[in-house]
């Protein structure tokens, strides 16, 4: 390593975690703001209708971005979760922690959204199809963290017990996102792949693109705001909170 | 080794057969939630029929659930459990051990009654059999799962109520491939895939939640 490089494990340092998150909130929260109101006006007045669903399409591009996330984050929070069971390391903790309300808030939307494009295009708001069912399934796994978490009052005790929870649940992850192609169901598969050109004209996918980022950048802002939150309760007999305080008063 | 996990095996059984009424009332529990359906959905013997399966799985599972509390409850109330973690024995298979024992206290006696209630509900021969072998399946991997919650809930207030939150999410597998294997054969189609799977799943729970398991009772023991 050089010694240049950055000293990634400084941010563990709660105190140097809160300084640095605090910077960076407002960036990424301004680049939120950004990125929506490009890709909402991409996707409502730009973009063309289909030429099968109209406009109901448009759904879409709140509907995948939020999927994705919530699938993801749910990956990311047992993985800070891991991280914080195995090397005891307190800020991957409340990274864990803090992820959750955002990714059941995400999972929350993903399935919002489809019942309400599912009306006009199955004509139904719910079926109890594979993909629909796992991902509600994520939803009450993401609920059972928190309600965990929240049952314990030993705050140790409370990370560790459901980082075991949020590890035993990653087995849904990719149930869900094979469901579609394990189970012939009335949910379509994907149309962008990694390896493949998109099936869809090419405005469509960069507004979808671009929903994507909004949806990671809010993401990553409210997680911020929320661990830093989270820091300041932890470590509320700790000097350096007392510092900060008094500095921002 | 196999002394002591043989041991602490019959110490569980023994408990448990001098107060029967624990695993009792897990039977009762499963047959009187059968009986509830028909008088919520009507008497009509062909719908009763098809959603046989679907309720004498939910049935089971909910049954097996209420039981998990006490899996580990009397033991932590009065600290064995914590003697168990002084055992040279690994924790793992103590668990396991212990996961066993409630699996033949509650999900066996759950698959020793369900034809009787399968024949209230107008389930033919074959299709008895089957259910029988999706439950003799299906039962232990409740267990299994389940030992994970009953472990994370140890010592908490309300431990019941969130154990279903907790558990229940992760029972949908058994549930859908369960009920399917019984469906399969009720509509004349072979129910190898379901009993397959089943079967992968019960032995990829035998091997990973004792582990879990073992972690999370040493979590809420610390």
């Amino acid at each position: 390593m050089s010694e240049r490089s950055i000293q990634w494990f400084r941010f563990t340092a709660p105190a140097n975690f809160y300084d640095l998150a605090g910077r960076l909130v407002p960036w990424f929260a301004a680049l939120t703001v950004a990125l929506f109101a490009a890709g909402l006006y991409l996707g409502l007045v730009v973009a063309p209708p289909d030429y099968q669903q109209g406009d109901s399409y448009r759904i879409m591009y709140i509907h995948v971005p939020t999927a994705w996330m919530g699938m993801f984050l749910y990956v990311l929070m047992a993985i800070y979760a891991a991280i914080g069971l195995i090397w005891r390391i307190k800020m991957a903790e409340i990274m864990a922690k803090a992820i959750a309300p955002t990714g059941a808030l995400m999972t929350f939307f993903a399935l919002w959204t489809g019942a309400l494009w599912g009306r006009p295009t199955w004509g139904v708001f719910w079926v109890w199809d594979a993909r629909l069912t796992s991902m509600l399934i994520l939803l009450f796994l993401y609920l059972g963290y928190m309600a965990l978490h929240a049952a314990i009052d030993d705050r140790q005790r409370a990370s560790n017990a459901s980082a075991v929870l949020a590890m035993v649940g990653v087995v849904n992850v990719p149930i869900i996102y094979f469901s579609v192609q394990w189970w012939n169901t009335l949910h379509q598969g994907a149309s962008i792949t990694v390896t493949d050109a998109p099936t869809m004209a090419t405005i469509m996918f960069v507004t979808l693109l671009i929903m994507t980022l909004a949806a990671w950048m809010y993401s990553i802002a409210v997680v911020l705001a929320r661990a830093r939150i989270e820091v300041l309760e932890r470590e509320r007999k700790a000097s350096w909170v007392k510092e900060r305080l008094e500095a921002e008063t | 080794m196999f002394r002591s996990l043989f041991a602490l095996l019959r110490r569980d059984l023994t408990l448990a057969l001098r107060r029967p009424q624990d695993a009792l009332t897990v039977v009762g529990f499963f047959v009187v939630v059968v009986a509830l359906f028909p008088l919520g959905i009507g008497p009509d013997p062909e719908f009763l029929r098809s959603l046989a399966p679907g309720v004498l799985w939910v049935a089971a599972l909910l049954a097996v659930m209420l039981s998990l509390e006490r899996l580990f409850s009397d033991d932590y109330r009065d600290g064995t459990l914590e003697q168990m973690l002084l055992v040279p024995e690994p924790l793992g298979l103590l668990v396991l051990t212990k996961t066993f024992a409630h699996w033949l206290i509650t999900g066996l006696p759950l698959v020793l009654i369900s034809p009787l209630l399968a024949v209230q509900l107008n389930l033919r021969a074959d299709e008895i059999v089957m259910l029988m072998l999706a439950l003799l399946l299906g039962t232990p991997i409740l267990s299994l799962i389940g030992s994970i919650g009953a472990a994370l809930t140890l010592g908490l207030r309300g431990g019941g109520v969130l154990i279903a939150l907790l558990i229940l999410p992760l029972y949908a597998p058994p549930l859908i491939l369960g009920a399917g294997a019984v469906d399969a054969v009720m509509h004349g189609a072979s129910a190898q895939a379901h009993l397959s799977l089943l079967g992968a799943m019960m032995v990829f729970a035998l091997f990973a939640t004792p582990w879990a398991t073992a972690a999370a009772v040493r979590i809420m023991l610390d």
